[in-house]
């Protein structure tokens, strides 16, 4: 690891001020078990690394019935999966940040830094994407909202200049008979990077036999988290039955340009995809019925 | 639970005591490779090759030196040149500095030495090493197609026992023949074959590498590492650096595990040099991807195998082919392979060929019974199908074709004293046996493994202090509670607590040749050697008894720990007292003991597998398991079971999950923990242990060493339960879920 300047802002001015200056040699780091890694074995090179950790807006973690729920970037996973209301409002939220990594990476990881990282493997941005969750993107002088399912550009980039910080994720309040879920495949049983990952949104009609809004983002299948915006056509205002939902499945598979790798076979990943999505579905469902 | 009929007839052996060294492990006080301090200590880092195969045209390290803070560079330019040609001190030397050639990605070529490991590590960007390419060789296939890239090109294939004059890939290519195969496949009813293939994968110790070196001015070399044995590592670079074993100590620090890969020296020599030419104390320690990319791991290959029977389950012939590869220098576990793949089978007509197979991989190392899991993956499925096909139990049909006492192996020594029959009526009657295992893409499968026992030399010594504990030192680092298994045959010998011996492990200057801690020789060997080094204690007290008490020495009875005397009944003392008495009576004791067994006994086992598949993902869970083996006697069952269920837990992540994954420019892809999947707790079941003894009677407590063969079996039990569950035959490892959905959808 080569040497590296550290700074930690306690406001935001001064971190954007930091950014303004020098934010094309700077690197963020929330948690750091993304960016630390990177030092490490040097495929990023920053001179300076700026602790985003101290900063008062990005520690905020609040819900509001009707605004929603705002993450502020650098609120680690357990205190986000911890939170009563992320329990009962969000639990696929929860499906996400319990499976990234295990125990010690939990207590520092955040969902903002898994954002901000862009990988398509990433395990909560498909959830965000569902729940149709937006970005609050600071610079000097300048605030810009972007939603989370245009966020990520490639793999590892993202719609963030040089100059600019993420503030928070915001994620509308729920609404009533809907439900989401989300859930990767892992040779193991943790410790793994998604070799797919699926999170499902689903609203049902006030009788729980048609869908009324279905979204599905799939995770590792693309380079970016992917947005199946065909099965939300496909399925609104259709009957709830397995041959709908297997169909879902096909369009996820059909909408999957995955590769090979030594996680998965290109082949294996577009099976996983229809699998997968149809399980993903079926749970959201199932969290609708069982509220 | 253990399967012991004897009554309990010790007092030390067979209780469960804590191990002296835990409370400082779990506390992280415990000093291990990488916590070694000095002063004046630098650090170094290895450059490897980027690439599999390439002729190093020139090195040029002109930048690295004058980078602030770096302090020597070091290349094979600065070991010494090999005036005798030998060999195989050439291929050390080859891998520990690549010389002309880089023969796999990884292959070291530079040491350097700075400050502090983060500039070592920049100066590594600022040698320029000049490369042409060549192409490489990635399995044995390849490797033994006569139109493939030579690897060496100075060296000749040895065939049954003889040099011949052809350069090829192929090392050696050996043979071992017993009675008429022909006739034997003649005799059969059925016969079935295949061809099984495994992949490279890695022991996965929890602890890097790490090695302290300092070369003094007089010449003197000391090492500080983590290790699996000093002795050899002592010898290792006498060879390397052509230096006298006097002039070298090598101090043993706490080992973070090995399981054979901690065997063979790496950075060691690196950073001896380094310290030679800087001066100071240099310390290396690999990163993960280093110790994937530039240690020992165990070859791919593949094991093709016929087994001929009659319909009653009489086997009548067993051939096998088995080609391994040796990495990029010779030395594949074939040799090992090829004795253990019949092993455990009574057959009169047997024919197997071996092939030690050179390819661009790092050369292999030692790792678990290395090279019998490879070959139990073919035999054990060949015999599974079998009794399938037959419609006998496995258990049973291991059963009646099982070897005793007496039947030959195939290269010709007669099998001693053995449990394996003992090990399949534990499995018969095991409690996960003889419950029905109901549903659907639900399988049980079984098989057995076998390993030897090496011996292989051990030397302790034992001084008594005056308050009657004593001090036992030893030369063999403790991996898997060793401590506790040699103190508690000590303690047994000298009728003494196991808390009143205090282990110590020394370095090569403190106590006499040991061996690895390997080869599942440590509690039989270097615990004989404590036991005699024991006896020698008691018989110097017992001299010491009767000259204090002036009776003869051999009226004079140990027993229950304490002396007394035929000659007077009056005469009593304790251990203790006597300890008590030394000064005045002609000074301390000090007892050794030295050993070298031969015809050691070897340790069968077996495992029961049932899992599940879910045939949408194609993932496999296990959902009972139990290990089996024969310990001859269990010095210490906690950890007889802690061996077999990390055995078990190794060949589970051999079975389903690990692999080198290389891409098609011969670079491995997973070379980190997060991607190379070994399982972790949540990947295993609990494993039931079913400890059989059948003792070894070479052995004082009939100790069978037990650190290897629970690896070998359950690979194949987890393929049988695989075939059971779903109808399909594995032949490829590993047998992971994307491999599982294309077997399950082939023949749809
Ligand atoms: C052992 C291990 C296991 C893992 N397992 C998983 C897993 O199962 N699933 C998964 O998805 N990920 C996994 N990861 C990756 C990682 O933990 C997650 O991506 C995590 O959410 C990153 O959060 P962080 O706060 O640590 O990010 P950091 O490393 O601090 O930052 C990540 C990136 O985001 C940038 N960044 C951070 N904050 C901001 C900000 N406010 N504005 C702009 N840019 C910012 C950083 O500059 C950096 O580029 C694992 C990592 C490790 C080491």
């Amino acid at each position: 690891m080569k040497y590296v300047d550290y700074e930690r802002p306690t406001s935001l001015k001064s971190a954007l001020d930091i950014l303004s200056e020098k934010g094309d040699v700077t690197k963020i780091m929330a948690g750091g078990t993304d960016i630390l890694v990177k030092l490490r074995v040097r495929s990023e090179q920053p001179d300076l690394l700026m602790d985003s950790k101290e900063i008062p807006e990005l520690n905020e973690l609040s819900f509001n019935h009707d605004t929603g729920l705002t993450i502020g970037a650098a609120v680690p996973l357990y205190k986000l999966y911890a939170d009563a209301d992320v329990k009962k409002y969000y639990p696929a939220l929860v499906d996400s940040t319990t499976i990234i990594g295990g125990i010690p990476i939990q207590g520092r990881a955040t969902v903002g830094g898994n954002l901000c990282n862009s990988a398509p493997s990433a395990d909560s941005i498909p959830t965000l994407i569902v729940l149709g969750a937006t970005a609050s993107i600071q610079s000097s002088g300048k605030l810009r909202e972007v939603p989370v399912s245009e966020f990520c550009t490639g793999p590892g980039s993202n719609v963030l200049k040089s100059n600019e910080m993420l503030v928070t994720i915001n994620v509308p309040a729920p609404a009533d008979n809907s439900a989401a879920h989300y859930m990767r495949f892992i040779p193991r049983n943790e410790m793994d990077i998604a070799v797919v990952g699926v999170g499902s949104y689903v609203k049902l009609n006030a009788s729980g036999d048609k869908f009324e809004s279905v979204n599905v983002s799939l995770a590792s299948v693309a380079p970016t988290p992917l947005n199946v915006t065909e099965i939300s056509k496909f399925l609104s205002g259709k009957d709830v039955n397995d041959e709908n939902i297997e169909k879902a499945g096909q369009l996820a598979k059909e909408a999957s340009k995955p590769i090979s790798d030594m996680r998965g076979t290109a082949e294996y990943r577009q099976h996983l995809c229809s699998v997968l999505t149809k399980r993903s579905i079926n749970k959201s469902i199932e969290r609708i019925k069982g509220a | 639970m253990t399967n012991i009929k004897e009554p309990k007839k010790y007092e030390v052996i067979g209780t469960r005591p804590l191990r002296p060294d835990g409370t400082d492990k779990v506390t992280g006080r415990a000093i291990y490779g990488g916590d070694f301090e000095m002063t004046g200590l630098i650090h170094g880092k290895i450059l490897r090759s980027p690439h599999p195969h390439a002729r190093i045209k020139s090195i040029n390290y002109d930048k690295a030196l004058e980078l602030e803070g770096v302090i020597a560079v070091v290349t094979a330019d600065d070991l010494p040149v090999n005036p005798d040609g030998n060999i195989s001190i050439g291929y050390s030397r080859g891998n520990i500095l690549a010389k002309d050639k880089v023969l796999y990605v990884g292959h070291a070529i530079a040491g350097v030495a700075a400050i502090d490991p983060h500039i070592a590590e920049e100066a590594l960007d600022l040698i320029e090493v000049d490369y042409e390419l060549l192409s490489a060789v990635m399995n044995v296939e390849e490797a033994m197609d006569s139109s493939s890239e030579i690897i060496h090109e100075n060296s000749f294939m040895k065939e049954f026992g003889e040099m011949t004059v052809t350069n090829n890939n192929i090392d050696e290519h050996f043979q071992h023949k017993m009675g008429n195969i022909d006739k034997g496949f003649e005799n059969a009813d059925l016969i079935v074959e295949g061809k099984y293939s495994t992949v490279m994968v890695h022991q996965g110790y929890i602890e890097p590498q790490a090695a302290t070196a300092l070369w003094r001015t007089d010449g003197s070399l000391t090492v500080w590492n983590s290790t699996q044995g000093s002795f050899p590592d002592r010898d290792e670079l006498s060879n390397i650096l052509d230096i006298p074993i006097s002039k070298i100590k090598v101090v043993p620090l706490e080992i973070g595990g090995g399981f054979g890969g901690k065997i063979p020296i790496y950075q060691e020599p690196v950073a001896a040099l380094l310290s030679k030419k800087a001066g100071n104390p240099v310390k290396i320690i690999m990163s993960r991807k280093e110790v994937f990319e530039s240690t020992g791991p165990t070859p791919g290959g593949y094991t093709w195998v016929k087994i001929g029977v009659k319909n009653d389950g009489k086997i009548t012939a067993m051939q096998s082919e088995l080609a391994f590869e040796a990495g990029a220098y010779p030395g594949s576990p074939v040799g090992m392979g090829s004795l253990c793949v019949f092993a455990a089978y009574k057959c009169d007509n047997q024919l197997v060929d071996g092939y030690d197979v050179i390819v661009n991989k790092p050369k292999t190392a030692a790792y678990r019974a290395p090279g019998s899991p490879n070959a139990a993956f073919g035999t054990e499925q060949v015999i599974d199908e079998i009794s399938q096909k037959l419609g006998i139990d496995p258990i049973d049909f291991r059963m009646m074709n099982a070897i005793s006492e007496g039947d030959r192996r195939v290269d010709g020594p007669k099998f001693p004293v053995n449990g394996l029959k003992q090990v399949l009526e534990s499995m018969k009657n095991s409690p996960q046996y003889q419950k029905k295992l109901k549903g659907s893409n639900k399988g049980r499968g079984i098989a057995v493994g076998y390993w030897f026992n090496v011996g292989l030399q051990s030397s302790c010594s034992i001084t008594v202090n005056t308050d009657g504990t004593v001090n036992l030192i030893e030369g063999s680092t403790d991996i898997g509670g060793s401590r506790a298994s040699i103190a508690m045959q000590a303690a047994e010998t000298l009728q003494i607590p196991y808390d009143s011996v205090n282990p110590s492990i020394v370095d090569t200057n403190t106590v006499g040749y040991t061996a690895v801690t390997g080869g599942s020789r440590t509690t039989f060997s270097t615990g004989y050697a404590a036991h005699l080094a024991a006896e020698d204690v008691r018989d110097q007290m017992i001299k010491r008894a009767s000259e204090m008490w002036g009776v003869p020495n051999d009226s004079v009875v140990y027993s229950k720990g304490q002396f007394s005397s035929d000659a007077d009944p009056e005469l009593s003392m304790s251990f203790k007292e006597l300890a008590s008495q030394l000064e005045n009576t002609g000074g301390s004791i000090a007892g050794k003991g030295s050993i070298n067994p031969k015809k050691v006994g070897g340790s069968f086992a077996g495992s029961i597998c049932d899992l599940e598949i879910d045939p949408d993902t194609g993932k496999s869970t296990i959902l009972d398991f139990t290990a089996i083996q024969d310990a001859g006697k269990a010095i210490h069952p906690s950890y007889v079971e802690g061996q077999m269920q990390g055995g078990s837990a190794q060949g589970i992540g051999w079975a389903l999950n690990e692999e080198y994954f290389y891409d098609q420019n011969g670079i491995m892809n997973n070379s980190s923990l997060l991607d190379y999947r070994m399982p972790t707790s949540l990947d295993l079941p609990d494993i039931n242990t079913i400890i059989v003894e059948v003792p070894d009677p070479t052995h004082p407590y009939g100790v069978r060493g037990v650190g290897e063969a629970n690896i070998v079996p359950p690979i194949p039990a987890i393929a049988n339960a695989m075939k059971r569950a779903s109808g399909k035959r594995f032949y490829n490892l590993p047998m992971n879920p994307p491999a599982v959905i294309s077997k399950l959808n082939q023949d749809l």
